[in-house]
């Protein structure tokens, strides 16, 4: 029979191919566990040794002088969040602005510059930005600053502001711009009240996830709020954040600070997790509306 | 000959009741170096529906575009000839292109509502052109939705999304939108094509009571629902206009060859 070799040969043939088929899956899984492992172990680190040093006074108490147990972080809470609020008032206009620009009327070479330009700057290490705007802002104010601080974080989020709303401007379809521009809407009501709103949800995640990543920024803030020990809110004055005094405090000499930089690296984790669950739901709210 | 049947036509439909609303003379448009009308010439009467026939590509679209001059949006686009709206050329320099889409509005392929509630969908025109708010605003969005025979089916979901709606009472929001702006020219570029029948034949009855009120022009793939709806019947071929008539005649012994190769499925 000539059939018998063959199927010999094939069913060698078959268990290479399950072989193979289960070596690659293994293979996979495995990567993807391993990518997995270093979240899991920073949530656990953070937490276990977080969760004891997070108390009320941690939100409601000014640092204690150093050696001195006790005390909170409100100020580097108060801080953060200021600084997450003046980075938002400089990066979201000219990101947003920027991204509709580039969408609506960017097909030229001048759209292409600032493109590429953006996507270099979004590759620019964080400290080099710091240091722009040491020379820029620190250096004619004679001080540093929560304005300095927020200037840095807001050039930060700007390439990813612009490049995300350019991409879901483009993403709506041109019948919503015809229907708007058909009843009479001249083109930047068209952009403003119906292409904007059309891609809400989508900008609102990259806005988000912006937030998330310069929220745990340090490098830039050295160079521009200092940090600070004490209450302040003014702009014009060194300003204490999260990333600054978890880096102080872990290089101090003194376990209680170290308890209190976990919290606050677990306030900071908690944060920007939030941020990401926020801008998942509104995703899915998006493609919901779409269908 | 083709004159001869516009002034033919001019002469047995506009009348008192039903003067020219739109001359359309020598027009040619272009996208880049295609041409895609070639001197087309004919009016449109008011207060009547008039309908558009053709093969895929042969312009009437493009033509039912060129009346709200919605082929502006695209790049290399070119218009030559005139048309002239009341008397008036829309492609003059100093028209306001914005005003000028007011008073011709469309309704296209596929119904697209805005995402926003049934109410800000209607509301969306008379709120940027400031000629309503509040009480006054209302009123205006429930007799848009009634004279789109929408006002029964959504009365109690004003607020809900547009995208909840199904794709034939979408259409008709999309109708209602329209008519919020109050035009006097609406256009219709195939608007059926993306329905069911009975969504269909809603817009078909619908059409029939808009044109007491409003002259419709309306480009459709159906020839069916031409000849059960439209007043006068055009036919494109090519960028051309082979053939104008009242619709009757068009369907039942057009002058031209070709018109009666389409008409009968010989072609196209």
């Amino acid at each position: 029979m000539t059939s018998a070799p063959r199927r010999t040969r094939s069913r060698v043939w078959e268990a290479k191919r399950k072989a193979a088929n289960g070596t690659m899956w293994i293979v996979a899984c495995t990567a993807t566990v391993a990518a997995v492992i270093p979240l899991v172990v920073i949530l656990y680190y953070v937490a276990a040794h977080g969760l004891p040093a997070l108390n009320i006074a941690f939100f409601t108490q000014l640092p204690k002088p150093p050696g001195e147990t006790g005390g909170g972080m409100a100020n580097a809470i108060v801080g953060t969040l200021v600084l997450v609020g003046l980075a938002s008032a400089i990066g979201l206009p000219i990101g947003i602005l920027g991204g509709v620009y580039l969408a609506e009327f960017g097909n030229n070479r001048f759209g292409w510059g600032v493109r590429f330009a953006a996507d270099v700057l979004a590759g620019v290490p964080s400290i080099v930005i710091g240091i722009l705007v040491w020379v820029i802002v620190v250096v004619p104010m004679h001080s540093f600053s929560a304005l300095a601080g927020g200037v840095a974080l807001g050039i930060m989020m700007i390439p990813t502001v612009m490049r995300t709303t350019e991409e879901l401007v483009r993403l709506v379809p041109l019948s919503q711009r015809e229907a708007a521009l058909s009843l009479g809407a001249t083109q930047w009501r068209t952009v403003f009240k119906v292409v904007l709103l059309a891609a809400k949800g989508g900008i609102i995640t990259g806005v988000l996830l912006a937030v998330a990543r310069i929220a745990g920024e340090t490098a830039p803030l050295l160079l521009t709020t200092l940090g600070n020990s004490f209450w302040s809110t003014r702009l014009d004055r060194p300003i204490a954040s999260l990333p600054l005094q978890i880096f102080q405090y872990a290089i101090s000499p003194w376990d209680d600070w170290h308890a209190k930089a976990w919290a606050a690296s677990l306030l900071l984790v908690l944060l920007i997790t939030v941020l990401s669950i926020a801008a998942r739901y509104v995703t899915r709210g998006r493609l919901r509306a779409v269908r | 000959m083709l004159d001869t049947a516009v002034m033919q036509h001019a002469e047995t439909t506009a009348g008192a009741d039903h003067p020219i609303k739109i001359a359309i003379a020598g027009l040619d448009f272009f996208y880049g170096r295609f041409q895609a009308l070639r001197n087309v010439s004919l009016n449109v009467c008011e207060r009547q529906i008039t309908a558009f026939i053709g093969p895929s590509g042969c312009g009437k679209s493009t033509f039912l575009r060129a009346l709200n001059r919605m082929n502006d949006v695209i790049e290399g686009a070119r218009t030559q000839g005139r048309v002239l709206l009341d008397g008036e050329d829309i492609y003059a320099p100093d028209v306001d292109v914005v005003a000028l889409r007011r008073r011709v509005g469309m309704v296209f392929q596929r119904p697209n509502p805005f995402p926003m509630s049934i109410f800000d969908n209607v509301a969306f025109g008379p709120r940027i052109h400031g000629f309503a708010r509040g009480a006054e605003l209302e009123d205006l969005v429930e007799r848009s939705l009634t004279r789109a025979a929408l006002w029964d089916e959504v009365k109690d979901i004003l607020r809900q999304s547009a995208f909840s709606l199904s794709g034939g009472q979408q259409q008709r929001l999309c109708i209602a939108r329209v008519l919020a702006v109050d035009p006097e020219v609406v256009l219709m570029d195939e608007p059926c094509s993306a329905l069911d029948p009975i969504s269909t034949l809603r817009i078909e009855e619908l059409m029939n009571e808009l044109k007491e009120n409003y002259t419709i022009v309306i480009v459709t793939h159906n020839m069916q629902q031409a000849a059960r709806v439209s007043h006068v019947t055009g036919f494109f071929l090519h960028g051309e206009l082979i053939e104008l008539g009242p619709s009757a005649k068009m369907f039942t012994q057009p002058d031209d060859k070709r018109t009666e190769d389409y008409i009968t499925g010989r072609f196209g």
